[in-house]
């Protein structure tokens, strides 16, 4: 009966994910007669740059997504339960809006003539150099994906049982003491969560970089974008890159789930 | 007689328009065992919750040992909680949850070894240092709660109904073994149940709430013999409670037949409360009897017969150690001491 129900699953998967998989691999693998050969992923290799620059981005990102989205989700999860929902749904309203829409209108904000320099000039400085900026990329990203750090981080932080927080309290911890000694360690599953949802999207993120970042500001995702649809049609040089990047990412999660591990045995499956 | 360690004096909470306390007054004095009693929503886990620290009174003052505490934080009370549903930290292990208290507070690694060792031993959980807290049960779960409340050596320490999740056998246990704690090391404990019986069995002074409002503060046999009005005689133990008329000090007419009793000072011809226990009537022949009713059941109870007798519209509830006839007619007496008046309830809302 169990395999019965989940077969619709797994002919999903089969089709959707496996079979991709092993096109991508399959295509990393061969020239463009279909013969096979390694010349796609050493030719990867001459982009370590990018992928250095790409991996970076993601990294500062991430960390810039966790250092403001945990204070957040802690107060959210402090606050009377019937401003939790109204203050998530603020959070989540602009994630309603078109993902290209909200990065345009980053440029219009940033750009020499937005809105920011034209308001900084009015006080007399600028015109500040925004757009087309490492900066500007990095914003871009945290803004785009700093509500999946917030929504898993705020649901394991709700889960907390209260009384849990109330007894280290009452044996002699201070509301901050509270926060390191129980609240970050139990909210470690949610930290892991939040770090994959927003890392993975980052590193292979192309919209944000050729938006923000200008023509030169070249990452991963651009790259890949490239071989399949700009001028340098090469898809299986794109497929070797997207596979090296799936290996990296691979590593990534595979050392961040070991730190998870070796914190305490029982986890919350992501 | 110990000193008064903790004092709440005019103490009054309100949640939204709904009031949760009403100028509460008590007094616990040091290495007592205090309960509090009474249905769920009474107030009690709020009154323990002001001496915890987790919950500021809107009016009134705490004071711990002649101190003011209103607005002293839970981590700067000498005092320590085992929480309802143990609250214990799911991250760390048994000998990491015993010893967070101390290890906050600095002691040095083997006096904390020797403190969580010697709590370990108390709670009958030598062994389990290493256990993860998910693999204990909930005795287990509970002793460790109790130790790691303990183990700080509070002056007082705080229970919110802490054998709520146990099994009757397991909960008569721990009842047996949290009063010989109490004993051995002498701290004030202030024990909040809805268990009749648990407090009856636990406590020196019980303390029976209702509505936000203390009903009677006494030792357990005081509450028993004596309650002071039908909510306290009703909430412990069971009860026959009736009108009556209060015919002058020391008489009382009760369904048109006036009984001798002790108690004076409820005025002349007052409507007051009787109450009188199952197993204080005696079941004697009709011809003798003041008072006559017909059996209408007879349950077996093991060191007694349980019995309800008809009279006058009134359902007598009866304990005896013989049975009576179903459908038969039978005469009850009681002796003086036996009949305790109250004043009838104020309206408490």
């Amino acid at each position: 009966m169990k395999k019965l129900t989940s077969a619709p699953y797994l002919l999903w998967m089969a089709i959707f994910v496996v079979v991709p998989l092993f096109m991508v691999a399959y295509f990393a693998f061969t020239d463009q007669s279909g013969a096979f050969t390694l010349e796609n992923i050493i030719k990867t290799g001459q982009y370590t740059p990018i992928f250095v620059k790409s991996i970076a981005f993601a990294a500062i990102s991430t960390a810039i997504c966790l250092l403001l989205a945990y204070p957040l989700s802690y107060i959210l999860s402090t606050m009377k339960v019937s401003y939790q929902g109204t203050m998530l749904l603020i959070i989540m309203l602009p994630m309603w809006m078109n993902f290209l829409l909200r990065t345009y209108a980053w440029q219009t904000l940033l750009g020499n003539n937005g809105i920011i320099n034209n308001l900084l000039g009015v006080i007399g400085i600028g015109p500040f150099k925004l757009l087309n900026t490492n900066g500007a990329v990095i914003l871009g990203m945290v803004y785009d994906y700093i509500p999946f750090m917030i929504l898993p981080l705020y649901t394991v932080m709700a889960k907390i049982d209260k009384s849990i927080i109330e007894a280290a309290e009452d044996l002699g911890c201070s509301r901050i003491q509270s926060i390191i000694k129980i609240t970050v360690p139990l909210s470690i599953p949610g930290i892991i969560s939040g770090i994959t949802m927003v890392f993975v999207p980052a590193i292979s993120t192309f919209i944000i970089s050729k938006m923000l970042g200008g023509s030169s500001n070249l990452l991963i995702g651009d790259l890949i974008e490239m071989q399949f649809l700009g001028n340098s049609y090469n898809p299986n040089l794109g497929a070797g890159i997207a596979f090296v990047l799936m290996i990296i990412i691979l590593i990534v999660m595979a050392v961040i789930n070991l730190i998870d591990k070796s914190d305490s045995d029982d986890k919350v499956l992501m | 007689m110990e000193k008064n360690i903790i004092s709440l004096r005019n103490v009054s909470v309100t949640y939204g328009d709904e009031t949760v306390l009403k100028n509460i007054n008590l007094d616990i004095r040091d290495k007592e065992f205090v309960t509090f009693l009474g249905p769920s929503g009474c107030g009690k886990t709020t009154t323990l919750r002001i001496i915890g620290g987790f919950l500021t009174p809107d009016t009134g003052t705490v004071t711990f040992e002649d101190t003011q505490i209103n607005n002293v934080p839970p981590y700067k009370r000498n005092i320590n909680t085992v929480f309802q549903k143990y609250a214990l930290f799911p991250h760390l292990n048994v000998y990491e949850n015993i010893a967070f208290g101390l290890k906050l507070k600095k002691f040095k690694k083997d006096e904390i070894h020797k403190r969580v060792s010697d709590m370990l031993r108390l709670v009958n959980l030598t062994g389990y240092e290493k256990r993860n807290i998910a693999q204990l049960s909930g005795g287990q779960q509970q002793r460790v709660a109790i130790a790691r409340a303990l183990v700080n050596h509070p002056k007082v320490l705080l229970l919110d109904e802490p054998l709520g999740a146990l099994d009757l056998k397991l909960r008569k246990e721990m009842q047996r073994e949290l009063k010989k704690i109490q004993q051995q090391l002498e701290i004030t404990f202030i024990y909040v149940t809805h268990d009749q019986e648990e407090a009856l069995t636990m406590s020196d002074t019980v303390i029976v709430m209702n509505n936000g409002n203390i009903q009677q503060i006494g030792t357990p046999v005081d509450i028993y013999n004596e309650p002071v009005n039908a909510f306290v005689a009703d909430f412990i133990g069971e009860s026959n409670i009736m009108n009556g008329i209060m015919v002058r000090d020391r008489l009382v007419n009760i369904f048109g037949h006036d009984f001798e009793c002790v108690d004076t000072g409820f005025g002349e011809n007052n409507p007051v409360d009787v109450v009188i226990r199952p197993e204080d009537i005696r079941l004697i022949s009709p011809d003798d009897a003041k008072l006559c009713g017909k059996v209408t059941s007879v349950i077996f109870k093991g060191v007694h017969y349980e019995m309800t007798i008809v009279s006058d519209d009134f359902t007598w509830l009866v304990h005896s150690t013989k049975a009576a006839e179903v459908n038969s007619v039978v005469g009850m007496e009681f002796d003086p001491y036996d009949i305790q008046i109250m004043n009838k309830m104020e309206e408490d809302k």
